[in-house]
């Protein structure tokens, strides 16, 4: 059943916090490309993706590939948030004996479809999923969520070159469009722009969404495929680091963690009780 | 070995609909029958390795077996990561099928020599090897890869690969095939270059040289038991390889020899030794100057026996 997007804005807010609180309390872990996906993970895991916890791997189940892996704690949070693993299981994150670690692993994981890591590489084991499900005759559908920067890899653009030759419209690509990489804006390092019409130009079905929006997230992703017969690709502009006021949009954040003083007002803005800044 | 890689695929996917085949524009006219009476077990890539390796491993985590086909350094070594990534790291049952595995592509050049293809999917975990000598070995190592759960890399020569079988043989994963046997000194090769190999031990033979010839058509797992049982009973063990010695079947034969026959032998790998593959011509030619000759062979095989003289 579809969520009120008052709940949904209500629940990506506690998932923020449990993000954040997981990272900060593990020592380690990339906090703002996390946040910036916090919305879209709300909203395909609620109501859009027909899976249950119940049966983790029903071959007609649709499936979620985590392209851009280093957000896996996001991923993590939604999965524990859907019953797919206690709760408890964050407090472990990253450490030793944990199913849970910096990138989600397929074979430790229930709920996770791929385990990923090395950028350009879900995106194109997504598509493989969903060839396999047009040669089956299958109607589940792929969802995979790319990084931006993941975009400068070649293979990439290989897949993106495929998935329309074969028809995949079985398969709907979200780009993360926060527009910083690891040590810049993307548009000074290497641009995507123009990011839509080169997709377009792919032979892909093109739209683009305020990726905190989980109105407009709840409409796209609804209404897939756009077109029968091709992929669906959705531009998610996004903030890096989203809620936390000192990290929106600055690109040193992609990895590193906050001081004591930070801590601080990281919590303050999330809402959330004061973090010991030693796990 | 090439068409009766292709034929045997052709059998397979006949009996088996999840048997898929993968080529990233390259089999050409070989695959006209497969394309035409399996249509949609047929995709070809383009020239997007990287991608067919990825869409492979995606294929196969929903039940299907993709054989993905190319030249063997465009299969293991440019998709490498996707090979680690994708394939071994979550255990998929995707087959890496390189064709033209060390000079068999001679006047093309170093770009198109597989010399290293074997060292790079020997370091992969649950990566097993095949690396058939001739076109019947070939068959058989495809239709032990499609009975096998997990990658498998198999290392092709090209088309028209000389027969070293004679009969129909028990092809056994991990269990090397005695081809001759001898007590001077054992030769263990692997794949096209066993027919050059069979050149010399038969020169040999005529010199008087009691030779063993030892076919190691699985490279990872490695027959142990076969290795072992040379070192103790020759005492002077030569491979032969049409790769570089350095991380090829002479160390995998190595590693076994020094960590577990625990005696004096001698021991000698002939293969390239730090350099790139050099020179134009024939593959014969190739041979020659890469110092993987008849006469190589011969020459080294002659010195391990006067070096054994030497052993206490």
């Amino acid at each position: 059943m579809k969520a009120k997007p008052i709940d949904l804005e209500k629940k990506a807010e506690e998932l923020r916090k449990v993000v954040f609180k997981t990272i900060c309390l593990s020592g380690g872990g990339h906090i703002a490309g996390s946040l910036s996906i916090i919305e879209i993970l709300e909203v395909l895991y609620n109501g859009i993706l027909r899976i249950s916890p119940k049966e983790p791997m029903a071959s007609e189940r649709d499936r979620f590939i985590l392209s851009k892996g280093h957000a896996g704690v996001s991923l993590y949070a939604i999965l524990a948030d859907c019953g797919f693993f206690p709760k408890e299981e964050l407090d472990r994150f990253g450490k030793a004996g944990s199913i849970l670690g910096g990138h989600p692993d397929m074979h430790k994981v229930p709920g996770i479809e791929a385990s990923t890591g090395s950028l350009g590489h879900g995106f194109c084991f997504g598509t493989g999923i969903a060839l396999a499900g047009k040669l089956d005759k299958k109607d589940f559908r792929v969802f995979v969520l790319l990084g931006d920067g993941e975009c400068q890899e070649g293979s990439i653009w290989e897949t993106a070159m495929f998935a329309p030759q074969h028809k995949l419209d079985n398969l709907v690509a979200i780009i993360d469009y926060n527009k910083i990489q690891a040590l810049d804006r993307l548009d000074k390092i290497v641009s995507l722009e123009p990011l839509a019409a080169k997709w377009t130009a792919f032979g892909w079905e093109v739209k683009e969404v305020d990726g905190h929006n989980v109105t407009q997230l709840q409409e796209v992703l609804g209404c897939v495929p756009f077109v029968k017969g091709k992929p669906s690709l959705i531009i998610a502009h996004t903030i890096k680091g989203k809620g936390i006021s000192f990290m929106e949009n600055v690109a040193i954040w992609h990895y590193r963690m906050p001081n004591h003083e930070e801590l601080k007002i990281a919590c303050k803005d999330l809402n959330l009780e004061d973090l010991q800044d030693e796990p | 070995m090439r068409n009766a890689y292709i034929s045997t695929l052709y059998d397979l996917a006949k009996a088996d609909k999840r048997i898929l085949a993968l080529v990233a524009d390259n089999g050409a006219i070989v695959y006209d029958q497969f394309c035409r009476d399996f249509p949609e077990q047929f995709l070809n890539f383009g020239i997007s390795e990287a991608n067919m390796i990825s869409v492979a491993a995606g294929l196969a985590s929903c039940g299907k077996i993709p054989f993905a086909y190319t030249i063997s350094n465009f299969i293991t070594m440019r998709p490498f990561e996707q090979v680690r990534n994708d394939v071994c790291l979550q255990r998929m049952n995707v087959k890496l099928v390189g064709i033209g595995a060390g000079f068999i592509y001679s006047n093309l050049g170093p770009t198109h020599h597989s010399v290293e293809d074997i060292a790079l999917m020997r370091s992969l975990p649950e990566m097993i090897i095949f690396s058939p000598a001739d076109p019947l070995e070939a068959r058989k190592a495809t239709f032990a890869a499609a009975g096998h759960f997990g990658p498998v890399y198999i290392r092709l020569s090209a088309g028209g690969t000389p027969d070293i079988y004679t009969e129909d043989y028990d092809f056994r994963v991990g269990c090397a095939v005695t081809l001759r046997k001898g007590r001077d000194v054992s030769i263990v090769a692997t794949g096209g270059i066993i027919y050059e190999v069979l050149k010399a031990v038969e020169k040999l033979e005529d010199l008087g040289v009691s030779v063993r010839l030892i076919n190691m058509h699985t490279i990872k797992p490695i027959d142990k038991e076969t290795i072992l049982r040379a070192a103790f009973e020759t005492k002077a063990i030569l491979t032969v390889e049409e790769h570089t010695i350095y991380g090829g079947l002479g160390s995998a034969v190595s590693e076994v020899v020094l960590e577990e026959a625990k005696i004096p032998i001698c021991f000698k790998r002939l293969g390239l030794k730090g350099v790139f593959p050099s020179g134009y011509g024939s593959y014969n030619e190739m041979k020659e100057i890469n110092g993987l000759s008849k006469e190589d062979i011969i020459r080294e095989s002659k010195t391990l026996i006067e070096d054994k003289k030497s052993l206490k």
